[in-house]
């Protein structure tokens, strides 16, 4: 299969297209433009859908309505969006609607910059929105898994009528790497709860209002079980040289490329390092993490963060052996020279 | 008394009982008096006279109509406050056959869903809209609406509405009828028998506007709210009548259904099999030829110049070269502002082996544009490495000797051949001459492939031809 050389932004659009997207609704804003600017040029021509909404906000009722109907549809955003967004994704979570929803994360809080950073981490896996919900969250390394897990977010949005983000840093949006499309295009589906306008679907509604206590109760406990069954399932993370690792150096995204060079550098040294690398961050691999909080000395968790998912790390070891964290922030990334330095730093 | 006589039904698209209600299953939730249950019948019975029903969807607002799926038996969605028109927007763009309807009061269409009625009428979504305006918020407990009168005491204007503190009345309809885009749009009332059953006819002509295509229509009513107002509901009739309308003066506002041609239909979707041409995949095996045993190597370049000097054009055609050429590879940028001024700079790594990080913090090449540049990364370029610097000389305070440098006037070079934007493929050329990291033949096809346009391939050709030939005569060989 050949492979094209190709933006991880523009990736993901291709990865959508074939997995049946036909609606996308979003709003400018770097580093995600490509992907709009994407399903703006192909979306029309496969009989999709395009709109350039008026805001954040309306985008991501707009991906309401169109999930309503039935259709695979997507926005993309990068963090002040989906701030403006976490009222939507919190009503697409309560009416249990499925759809992808892609954060390629830049600097904050407030304006911070359009550099990359990984500081989305807390809004996207904790909620953002209000209520008891979680979203499905994927977080890809490279251009490839742009692609692969935008398809598959979509067929997990649509077995478990849930939300799913694609949350992505800014290095993995703009960089450029050769990808092979071998996923095949899906046809759109209709989904027998949809809302589309037909006698057979007249009766369908949907609706996340449940006025009595014990009726809401009983859908927030509902949905609860359905984050069971997904954790049970879902849970996808890699195994980077940990078999005899007594460093396990956790990072995502981005921070899961420099590390793997680290880890490079430190078994040419002799030392026995290894990545677990989270490719879901809800479900989050915590069973993993213990695991190997078993057999090894130390974790070493690395964010474009002042420290986020080190706190998911520490929540899953429990104590069984330090965590140390190191982080950049404000659109830096650190060297693996950097991290290797600040390894031994505190030794 | 044995024959009693039907002469009134209920309309059939509302359920026959409110199963979706917790209790007093055959009554609805509304207050006695209440506009909502006047609007309700009216839009159930235009439904049922135009024989729409099972093509419609109703979107359910925020506020005292929250719960109009317990009554209406059609497709129904539930949204958030004052979002019903970008969620219809969707829906009937989804499903252009469907009827979609929304049914907004004044809290949720003309204050926290200003924007989204605003865009939506714009463009002419084509959907209808109803709105009901009692001019206060009614389900939260009676708050100022922006439809309130001045003068108004409500419980969050206790000393009455003012210009001052609380601006004017919103007046939505004239407001809307001001753009290009909507179709119809009337202002009705349920303030007497005569005003409802012109509310009526006004539905049918937006719900008629919205079956032949034309566009965004929009009726507002001006309803009675007894129990906020702490009116009886002969009084609260009086109210819309004799208060309300003055200020909201009843009438058509818009009629463009004679003017707007039907928007055409959507063509039909193209087959799956066409999706990887329409998307671009590469269908056909690269052709060319592809070492299969090469020595290891390992490229960690750094470009780095002012925006504007194709810094990140030259990073991608190495990055497509040497994907063709069977290498790994990763190509990062830097962006966003600098495409329009300043410094630019990417990261492009090729590899024998997987690249894992493709930042390059220790370069094994160097290619500096502009002496910032060359400033700015010379001390992080790795022992042995290649620069590669646009200018007659490296300044001497650059001056490395653990490296390779090399000054050639790549831009000078470029103007000769005819345009400064080709320095970059000069810089091309130069960089294969001097490190041998891809074969021409491979580079050539993938400018050839990345390029657009004959006249700039051409020129583009001459450029490299002329950089390789600048830098073999330098004699400068770099293995890396």
């Amino acid at each position: 299969m050949p492979k094209q050389l190709i933006k991880g932004n523009e990736a993901l659009m291709k990865g959508a297209i074939l997995a049946g997207c036909r609606g996308f609704y979003g709003y400018p804003i770097t580093p995600a433009n490509e992907i709009t600017e994407a399903a703006a040029y192909y979306l029309p021509q496969v009989g999709g859908t395009f709109l350039q909404a008026e805001s954040e906000v309306a985008a991501i009722n707009m991906v309401y309505g169109a999930s309503s109907a039935g259709v695979r549809c997507m926005t993309a955003s990068s963090g002040p969006g989906i701030s403006l967004m976490a009222e939507g994704i919190s009503y697409l979570a309560g009416s249990e609607l499925p759809c992808v929803i892609a954060d390629i994360t830049r600097g904050g809080p407030g304006l911070g910059n359009i550099a990359p950073e990984q500081s989305d981490y807390f809004q996207v896996v904790k909620g953002g929105g209000h209520g008891c919900y979680r979203t499905l969250v994927l977080a890809p390394a490279c251009a490839q898994e742009m692609a692969d897990l935008t398809y598959l977010a979509f067929d997990l949005a649509d077995q478990y009528r849930t939300p799913a983000v694609i949350l992505a840093d800014g290095f993995i949006g703009q960089m450029m790497e050769p990808v092979e499309f071998t996923l095949a295009a899906r046809a759109p589906r209709l989904p027998e709860w949809a809302v589309d306008g037909t006698a057979s679907t007249r009766r369908n509604l949907i609706s996340s209002i449940y006025l009595q206590p014990d009726d809401l109760e009983k859908h927030i406990r509902m949905l609860e079980a359905k984050y069971a069954r997904m954790a049970h399932n879902e849970t996808r993370w890699e195994n980077y040289k940990t078999d005899d690792a007594e460093i396990v150096f956790v990072g995502y995204g981005i921070s899961s490329r420099i590390l793997k060079s680290v880890v490079e550098m430190m078994r040419a040294r002799d030392i026995r390092a290894g990545l677990l690398r989270p490719i879901t961050l809800f479900p989050f691999p915590s069973d993993e993490l213990r695991r190997l909080a078993g057999q090894a000395e130390r974790f070493f968790v690395v964010e474009l963060s002042t420290g986020q998912m080190v706190e998911d790390v520490r929540l899953a070891v429990e104590g069984r052996c330090p965590v140390e964290f190191y982080g950049r922030c404000g659109g830096n990334a650190p060297s693996a020279e950097e991290i290797f330095e600040e390894v031994f730093a505190h030794v | 008394m044995s024959e009693l006589k039907v002469i009134h039904e209920k309309a059939e698209c509302l359920y026959g009982n409110y199963d979706r209600k917790g209790e007093l299953q055959h009554q609805t939730h509304y207050c006695p008096g209440c506009g909502h249950g006047v609007a309700h019948k009216l839009l159930a019975e235009v439904i049922d006279e135009l024989g729409i029903r099972d093509r419609v969807i109703l979107v359910s607002p925020v506020g005292c109509s929250v719960f109009a799926y317990y009554y209406f038996d059609v497709g129904n969605v539930q949204v958030a406050h004052g979002r019903a028109p970008a969620v219809a927007t969707a829906l009937k763009r989804s499903h252009p056959e469907s009827i979609v309807i929304t049914y907004q009061g004044d809290g949720d269409l003309a204050a926290i869903g200003s924007a989204e009625i605003m865009h939506a009428a714009n463009r002419s979504e084509c959907y209808t809209a109803l709105f009901v305006n009692n001019a206060i918020y009614g389900m939260t407990g009676g708050q100022c609406a922006p439809t309130s009168l001045l003068g108004d005491k409500t419980t969050t204007t206790p000393f009455g509405r003012t210009t001052a503190n609380d601006g004017y009345p919103l007046k939505v309809s004239e407001l809307l009828s001001a753009l290009d885009g909507p179709v119809f749009i009337e202002r009705g009332g349920l303030g007497n028998a005569k005003q409802i059953l012109q509310t009526k006819r006004a539905i049918k002509r937006a719900l008629e506007t919205q079956m032949k295509g034309l566009g965004f229509s929009l009726v507002e009513m001006l309803s009675p709210c007894p129990t906020i107002w702490k009116m009886d509901p002969v009084d609260a009739q009086r109210h819309v009548r004799e208060v309300l309308a003055p200020i909201y003066p009843i009438g058509n506002k818009l009629d463009r259904t004679k003017d707007r041609a039907p928007r055409a239909a959507a063509p039909p979707p193209p087959p799956l099999s066409e999706l990887p041409r329409i998307l671009k995949l590469p269908v056909a095996p690269t052709d060319a030829p592809v070492e299969l045993v090469k020595p290891d190597s390992e490229y960690r370049i750094k470009i780095a110049g002012f925006g504007g000097q194709g810094v990140l054009l030259l990073g991608q055609l190495i990055a497509e070269a040497g994907m063709d050429d069977g290498l790994d590879v990763s190509w990062l940028p830097s962006y966003g502002p600098e495409m329009r001024s300043g410094t630019s700079n990417c990261h492009v790594r090729l590899s024998t082996k997987h690249v894992d990080s493709p930042l390059v913090s220790r370069p094994n090449v160097l290619i500096a544009l502009n002496e910032p540049s060359l400033r700015k990364f010379i001390a992080t370029v790795d022992t042995g490495g290649l620069v590669l610097y646009n200018g007659d000389s490296i300044p001497t305070d650059c001056i490395r000797t653990d490296i390779t440098m090399q000054a050639l006037p790549f831009a000078s070079i470029a103007d000769e051949l005819g345009s400064p934007k080709v320095a970059n493929i000069v810089v091309l050329g130069a960089f294969l001459a001097a490190t041998n990291a891809l074969p021409l033949a491979v580079v050539d096809r993938a400018m050839a492939r990345v390029v657009k346009g004959e006249k700039w391939l051409e020129i583009d050709r001459r450029a490299m031809a002329r950089g390789i030939a600048e830098m073999q005569s330098t004699e400068v060989k770099v293995h890396v």
